[in-house]
């Protein structure tokens, strides 16, 4: 058992925080925001050039073998510093397809370009229909000759509207709910029989409805076996679930850090609020609730790599349950305790909660997944 | 980082666990499982295997018996001591008294009492609470004036747990009433069968009797009983209290119970099958499962810091532990309330407030009743809210 950070973790967590706090400052986000697609390019370069994009591939891929740990300690700094580059679709969501399910050819083909932070991905799986279930695939990939034709919509792809290339889910045989005859492929977003209408979400960034008519790809499309991929699905998403707590985290201790600095500062009735215990004890409950959560993303982390995959899913849905719920807690009381200047767009606290919230609800919200947890009957065994 | 327990911590795991399915008395395990209280002499039998074994005081120094486990392997033990179930050395002394002596106290009391601590010779109990006094300890008027060779305690302890059964007890007596209030206090070891104590039983509303109240009338006192120097007493006590911190998690208890909630709620029929097949009871047990995960880690993250904030000072982040330790040993007792509904409500009493002859199902809404203590007692939950904003959040 040992909770600390090797030397060489300790190194990346230095690097990534010292590139944000030069860079990434609340006034400085602002304005990243405003460029082309909500994020900077520039950032993302830096991003590059630190080796960030490249951590989880393995060395022969040209990336640094790195592990769920080192996902965790990049995540929880870019949740601290509300990231709104395309890390989690590009390098966690894109990266994990491809490393975990990508033939050779696939990985040389993309993996460079996601490490030298030339080309970005996006996730396209969300249907109408769907919610939060995986296997709920109604976009179709019909096979043509050796390749297949994609037809469907697909909804809320977070950077859908600057991905260069999209993995995108779809059945290839089987009714809408079956878990086989699910297919991952990979294809790039411009090609024909595309179209997307890009927006930007409630926390800042941005995210695009796809639709796919007719549009057709090679048979090297397909990640793994085009017509039983849903088990990578899982492992990618439970991948980008483990990697959202962290963020989740970051978030959450962010908010908790500016609220207690509110408290000290703040007077009212000639004294800092900060000494009116009602205050002192939501703060303290706050800091109950972040420091459960941490626990749980760890969990989540050590579980990445699991062999059994139901062990895995169910420690990640645990965990999942409580980051959604001090989540809510925290983003909620942080605006709380800030009174009416937490709820202005020009200060930062507001988008934490944003931010925390729409967390809560991607790939699944703590109902969801409290009832898997809930049918695995329960943690212990 | 690696959150598994090593192959050692394993095998130390197993030899500890096979220990105790070996040598844990059925009775005892029987009584801790159906959540009735258990006698004296079990606790006294008990802790004698404990100590025969080596284990009756793993954490103190080996040379006063200790075992020179690390902070995980005594974390792993009290695991599997509370999930086997057998019940922990009694606290007031392996916990409280014990490592206060061996901090604070003299040679000649190192010497006679730890021995006796560790064999449970002596019962000890707590002197701490007065009426007065709650979470406002210092405000304790209990005093103890120096006349010839011995102090003369006067006043009144409250909520002494087993004080019925105690052979001494610890107390704080403030010794000199002039000095500011913390600063006045010394910490005092008093034979319970002194002249002038009085116990009187307080029936709680479980309908046990655990907590008294102890008189003292001009007890006499021998003065080489005073631990470390005297008015020092405050400092004492919050090592102490320090320390009560840290095992106040019981995780382990928490599993056990979970355990033994899934066992009942599956033979309790319920609309025509088991409880346990309700869709909205296991989401209750699942949630509670999560917090325990949750607890677990953040108990294991405090036991490797362990040391990092100095010997005997508690990691701030352990009052996480007494707040949601509480909360989840809390919650187990309400889901008990849901799986046993109507049967709930007969009440079984004896006349000594021990439950042993009555059957379990009626030890449930009294157990439900009793842990309301578990979030006031070892510093209030709220107490431990304001050490958080204080130790932690510098507010």
């Amino acid at each position: 058992m040992d909770f600390d950070l090797s030397e060489e973790q300790r190194l990346l967590k230095d690097s990534v925080d010292g590139l944000l706090k030069s860079s990434y400052d609340f006034e400085q986000r602002k304005k990243y925001a405003t460029e082309k697609g909500g994020w900077s390019r520039s950032v993302w370069s830096k991003l590059a050039e630190q080796g960030l994009l490249g951590l989880p591939f393995s060395e022969e891929d040209g990336g640094f073998g790195a592990g769920a740990v080192e996902t965790m300690i990049v995540m929880e700094s870019l949740g601290r510093a509300l990231m709104l580059e395309p890390y989690l679709p590009t390098v966690v969501l894109g990266g994990g397809f491809l490393r975990r399910g990508g033939s050779a050819a696939q990985k040389a083909a993309h993996i460079p370009g996601i490490i030298d932070g030339s080309k970005t991905f996006a996730f396209a799986q969300l249907e109408k229909n769907s919610r939060y279930d995986l296997a709920d695939v109604s976009t179709t990939a019909k096979k043509q000759g050796d390749g297949y034709v994609i037809d469907g919509e697909k909804f809320v792809v977070l950077n859908g509207a600057s991905a260069d290339t999209l993995i995108v889910t779809a059945r290839t045989k089987g009714g809408q709910t079956d878990r086989t005859g699910i297919g991952a492929f990979i294809v790039p977003a411009s090609a024909k029989g595309i179209s997307i209408k890009g927006y930007e979400t409630q926390d800042g960034l941005h995210a695009a409805d796809i639709t796919f008519s007719g549009v057709e790809v090679g048979a090297d499309a397909a990640l793994g076996n085009p017509e039983d991929a849903l088990p990578l699905i899982e492992q990618v998403v439970d991948d980008a679930r483990i990697a959202l707590c962290a963020e989740a985290v970051g978030a959450m201790d962010e908010s908790l850090k500016s609220t207690v600095e509110y408290l000290k500062t703040r007077t009212q009735f000639g004294v800092p609020i900060g000494s009116f215990q009602v205050l002192q004890h939501r703060a303290s409950d706050m800091f109950v609730n972040l420091e459960q959560a941490r626990s749980m993303a760890m969990f989540a982390t050590m579980a990445a790599d699991f062999d059994d995959a139901k062990e895995r899913s169910n420690a990640v849905a645990a965990a999942k349950v409580q980051i959604g719920k001090s989540s809510r807690f925290v983003g909620q009381q942080s605006i709380q305790l800030h009174g009416g200047v937490g709820m202005t767009m020009e200060y930062k606290i507001g988008h934490y909660f944003k931010r925390l919230s729409m967390i809560e609800n991607t790939f699944g919200d703590t109902d969801y997944h409290l009832k898997r947890v809930t049918d695995n009957g329960g943690l212990m065994k | 980082m690696d959150l598994s327990l090593s192959k050692d911590e394993l095998a130390f795991r197993d030899e500890v666990r096979t220990f105790f399915n070996e040598n844990v008395p059925p009775s005892m395990k029987q009584k801790l499982r159906e959540g009735r209280h258990t006698s004296k002499q079990d606790l006294v039998d008990w802790t004698r295997i404990l100590n025969k074994k080596g284990w009756a005081v793993p954490h103190w120094p080996v040379e006063h018996g200790g075992t020179g486990w690390t902070p995980v392997q005594q974390y792993i033990f009290n695991e599997e001591l509370q999930m086997a179930p057998a019940q922990p050395p009694l606290p007031f002394g392996v916990n409280m008294v014990g490592p206060v002596i061996l901090t604070f106290g003299s040679e000649e009391q190192k010497k006679y009492y730890l021995p006796r601590i560790a064999n449970m010779d002596d019962w000890w109990c707590q002197g701490f609470s007065e009426p007065g006094s709650g979470s406002d300890l210092a405000s304790l008027k209990t005093t103890a004036k120096k006349k010839g060779d011995s102090w003369i305690v006067n006043g009144q302890k409250t909520w002494t747990t087993l004080a019925q059964h105690a052979d001494w007890i610890f107390c704080l007596c403030r010794t000199d009433p002039s000095a500011k209030k913390q600063s006045g206090i010394s910490f005092i070891l008093i034979d319970m069968k002194s002249r002038g104590i009085t116990v009187r039983p307080i029936k709680t509303i479980d309908g046990g009797v655990e907590v008294n109240e102890v008189f003292f009338d001009d007890v006499e006192v021998p003065l080489h009983n005073l631990v470390g120097e005297e008015n020092k007493g405050w400092d004492y006590a919050k090592f102490l209290l320090g320390n009560e911190r840290t095992n106040i998690a019981r995780v382990g208890m928490s599993k056990e119970r979970i355990r033994r909630i899934k066992e009942l709620a599956s033979s309790v029929q319920s609309g025509g099958k088991p409880v346990m097949e309700d869709q909205k009871f296991r989401e209750k047990l699942a949630s509670i499962e999560i917090e325990l995960k949750a607890l677990e880690l953040t108990q294991m993250r405090v036991v490797a810091n362990e040391g990092k904030y100095g010997k005997g000072r508690p990691d701030p982040a352990s009052s996480i532990l007494k707040i949601k330790g509480s909360d989840i040993q809390q919650a187990t007792t309400e889901l008990l309330m849901d799986v046993i509904g109507p049967f709930a409500a007969p009440f079984a009493s004896d006349d000594e407030g021990s439950n042993e002859i009555s059957d379990w199902t009626t030890q449930i809404a009294p157990g439900y009743f009793n842990y309301r203590k578990v979030s006031i007692y070892g510093g209030s939950n709220e107490i431990q809210r304001n050490i958080i904003a204080k130790a932690v959040l510098g507010l």
